[in-house]
């Protein structure tokens, strides 16, 4: 017994000397740090200036909004918000819960989110996200559409009432307003945004379970755990060192190796052998990402009547099947709707709106594109950004099975485009003439944010400039339905107009994925397909 | 002497305003940088017009070029889109590529060189044939599958390395990402040097310091060596500038934020202002180590002298 008392310390001296592991701790709350891949965002790291994952990811670590979205089922729950009342769906009370403050210290008030809000909607600050805030009354005044100069600086629509309260007033009804308070754009912001920019910038400051401890820009970011943090999700792990790395087939190296715990996109290439290569340890999740192919109605060839066949006929002659496992290694699922699974049956997703259009049928296809006249000029090209993604080789498949089913070698080929900004300019200027890779990943998880952005007449993303009064006329009412189960309804009948019209070609929807280290535990991802880093439980 | 290093310097000026020039109007040819930063939606029109005009994107090619220009004559080389200076990403990634690039250097001399004057002095025999033969190899197989493999089973399989550098990029951290940037042009030096040297050894000097009874070291150094150095000095030179800007592939495979990696997140954004700034710098970079090459060639051959 003796001995085995005196080995012990020798051991741990050992064990220490080769990994750094704490001795005799063990627990579940240990203050060990991961390590996670991560990009370099493009945008300055603002929460109304952030507008994709990269950084979306570090700002749902720092910063806790009105709502959080529940990681498993995506449902919008209070999370700073004690109350959001409405009686009539254009005038809301928000009141905050007490004992909320910034990772400084200072107090969360009514006036940290107003502050906030108007910061964003504001044109003179050049926040990508603005139009987050184009609901609320006096948008136009500080963020004029036609970018002339700003003749206010705040929102009307918002007004501090209490020092815990403050009441929002819209420009339309908008009853599912409330579920979207818990995007990155609505996060508070304390005073030392406002009063040195710059110094927060360099360190953010926000109200998360994670505070910054150190920002290396464009190469690392480390997040510890903010101890005296007041909410119910406090982080399970010491904190997360995000790193950037230059290809994600080099992130994937080093998990193998050891190095990196966390990888939240795994390459494509390497999909073929994850499964060995880690098991269990490998997530693949459903995320709320869509993908599908536009069409550009400002080019007479497309828009005239009848091509809603020709469009039908392409939608079927797509082996979805087919292209989900052999190319994405069923990291996609074929798409039978134009929402997302993550929504759930209550937030408006179900099997079928798209039905027999969206089923491979070869037959089928080339009697619809008979039926509406062809394909425009015999050919149809699809274009995509070939920069990122692997879009080129589900281009290529989509292209080939299109052809297959059609037995035309020419009826489609791709048409790819070198950079991203390229691409986008593109759709801006209306120079699309066929079909093009349309990408949506949420906001947030309701049924709205699938629909109105993409194909609602004027809307943002509404790239191929599809206008229908109905489906337009029904979006507006699902709006200002103030029962959430009436509000999904009406969208569900809008959907239906699209399905008709067949606006857009539902591809696929993508999932998320992961792989991780053995020293985790806990891992999973949410809807938006980010780690759900604070449940992370190391070693 | 000192003319010519004036005349070289202001050869340099017409040389450095067509560089810039030509970069600039080719990023400007890719479009519209804005369209990109807003994700997969248009910009709305206002945000777009105030991004524009922060940038400069809404002035006339030529204005902006002398905008520009103005500005880098000041030390001002712009900001990139995610609201960094560019001479703060400069400062991150130069010193990271310039240590990456001194350890590939010191590679070539010193393996390259050693081998070449092995070779070279045992020409016909096994050994010279052994290493022609492996030269080859590594000069046909592409940098990218060389970085792969000795990442995957030094990193990997055997855990000798860390498959990716940190972000600090030390010196011994960079070893085996060196030694892979510097595997094709290693294998160039040493068959520079070797039939360099091959040539030079029946030289009629060589043959005097042979019979003048010098030490053979010192004549395989003082004047064999030096003599045939000149061919490889000048590829070197040159494959400093290239190192620099080229390391993209090395760089990419393990995770080092240099040079290349800046230059290739600029081009996919689109960002003038970062492209054209690392361009210019490297093109200033292989200014003056073709310069510093020439130099050295008076260094080498007491024969050449520059008035």
């Amino acid at each position: 017994m003796r001995g085995a008392t005196y080995a012990r310390p020798v051991v741990c001296a050992v064990a220490l000397a080769l990994v750094a592991t704490a001795c005799g701790g063990g627990g579940s709350d240990t203050g060990a740090v991961l390590s996670s891949s991560w990009g370099d965002p493009p945008n300055p790291l603002e929460p109304a200036n952030t507008n994709e994952v990269q950084g979306g990811k570090v700002l749902s670590m720092i910063f806790r909004g009105l709502k959080q979205y529940d990681p498993k089922t995506g449902e919008a729950r209070n999370m700073l918000a004690e109350t959001v009342d409405t009686t009539d769906g254009k005038n809301y009370t928000i009141t905050i819960k007490k004992g909320w403050t910034f990772s400084n210290g200072e107090k969360v008030t009514a006036r940290s989110f107003v502050d906030a809000w108007n910061y964003g909607a504001s044109l003179k600050n050049n926040q990508r996200n603005a139009y987050f805030f184009e609901y609320i009354d006096g948008y136009d005044r500080t963020h004029p559409a036609d970018g002339g100069k700003q003749s206010a600086d705040t929102l009307s629509g918002l007004k501090v009432v209490g020092d815990r309260t403050f009441t929002v007033r819209l420009r339309q009804k908008f009853s599912s307003f409330p579920d979207t308070l818990g995007y990155n754009a609505y996060a508070p912001l304390p005073r030392a945004f406002f009063d040195d920019h710059a110094a927060w910038l360099k360190k953010p400051v926000g109200n998360g379970p994670y505070r910054v401890e150190s920002y290396t820009r464009g190469s690392q970011l480390s997040l510890r755990r903010w101890d005296a943090y007041p909410g119910e999700d406090k982080a399970r792990n010491g904190g997360v060192d995000l790193k950037v790395y230059t290809d994600n087939n080099t992130a994937y190296t080093d998990l193998m190796a050891g190095n990196l715990d966390l990888v939240d996109d795994v390459p494509a290439s390497q999909l073929r052998n994850v499964r060995t290569d880690l098991g269990d340890r490998y997530i693949n999740a459903p995320a709320g990402i869509i993908q599908t192919l536009a069409f550009p109605y400002y080019d007479k060839r497309w828009s005239r009547a009848g091509m809603e066949k020709v469009r039908e006929g392409l939608s079927r002659a797509i082996n979805r099947v087919q292209i989900t496992r052999t190319i994405f290694r069923d990291t996609r699922t074929p798409a039978v709707d134009w929402t997302s699974p993550v929504l759930g049956k209550e937030g408006g997703y179900r099997a079928g709106p798209c039905g027999t259009a969206c089923v491979y049928d070869p037959a089928a296809a080339k009697r619809l594109i008979k039926e509406g006249g062809g394909l425009p000029g015999g050919q149809v090209r699809i274009t995509y950004n070939a920069d990122t993604g692997s879009h080129r080789e589900w281009v290529d498949a989509v292209c080939n099975s299109i052809n297959n089913a059609l037995g035309d070698d020419k009826a489609c080929v791709g048409n790819p485009i070198g950079t991203f900004a390229d691409y986008r300019n593109r759709i801006t200027d209306r120079k699309m003439t066929g079909p093009f890779r349309a990408g949506w990943q949420m906001d947030y998880p309701l049924i709205q944010n699938f629909l109105q952005p993409l194909y609602y007449t004027g809307a943002s993303s509404n790239d191929g400039k599809w206008s229908n009064p109905d489906f337009d006329r029904l979006v507006d009412k699902a709006n200002a339905e103030t029962d959430t189960a009436r509000a999904v309804e009406k969208f569900r009948q809008a959907e239906e107009v699209l399905r008709t019209d067949m606006a857009a070609i539902p591809l696929w929807y993508q999932n998320g994925n992961a792989g991780y280290s053995q020293r985790l535990s806990n891992v999973a991802l949410n809807p938006f397909s980010v780690p759900v880093y604070d449940q992370i439980k190391v070693g | 002497m000192g003319p010519y290093v004036a005349r070289r310097l202001l050869q340099m000026i017409p040389v450095f305003a067509g560089a810039t020039l030509l970069i600039f109007l080719m990023v400007n040819v890719m479009g519209d940088p804005v369209a990109g930063l807003c994700g997969e939606r248009t910009c709305d029109p206002a945000t777009a017009a105030r991004l524009k005009q922060e940038f400069g994107l809404d002035q006339p090619v030529w204005q902006q070029y002398l905008t520009y220009m103005g500005n880098v004559f000041t030390g001002d080389f712009g900001t990139a889109f995610n609201g960094q200076k560019v001479t703060e990403l400069m400062a991150t990634s130069f010193p990271v590529t310039a240590r990456l690039t001194i350890v590939a250097i010191l590679f070539e001399i010193a393996i390259g060189v050693t081998l070449g004057v092995a070779m070279g002095l045992s020409r016909g025999r096994p050994v010279d044939t052994g290493v022609l033969l492996v030269t080859l190899v590594v000069i046909s197989v592409p940098t990218f599958v060389t970085g792969l493999l000795l990442q995957l089973m030094l990193g990997v399989e055997w855990g000798w390395i860390k498959p990716s550098v940190s972000w600090e990029a030390g010196f011994g951290e960079l070893i085996v990402p060196g030694l892979v940037l510097a595997s094709v042009s290693l294998a160039y030096v040493t068959r520079l040097t070797r039939t360099s040297i091959a040539e030079n050894a029946r030289a009629d000097y060589v043959r005097t310091a042979v019979a003048k009874g010098l030490p053979r070291h010192r004549v395989i150094v003082r004047h064999l060596l030096r003599n045939s150095l000149i061919p490889v000095v000048t590829f070197i030179g040159a494959d400093i500038g290239f190192l620099m800007g080229g390391a993209i592939v090395t760089e990419r495979i393990f995770n080092i934020h240099g040079v290349g990696f800046q230059l290739y997140q600029g081009i996919l954004r689109q960002s003038t202002q970062t492209v054209v700034g690392f361009v210019t710098v490297l093109v200033l970079v292989f200014l003056v180590a073709n310069l510093l090459v020439d130099l050295l060639y008076a260094v080498l051959d007491p024969r050449i002298r520059y008035a």
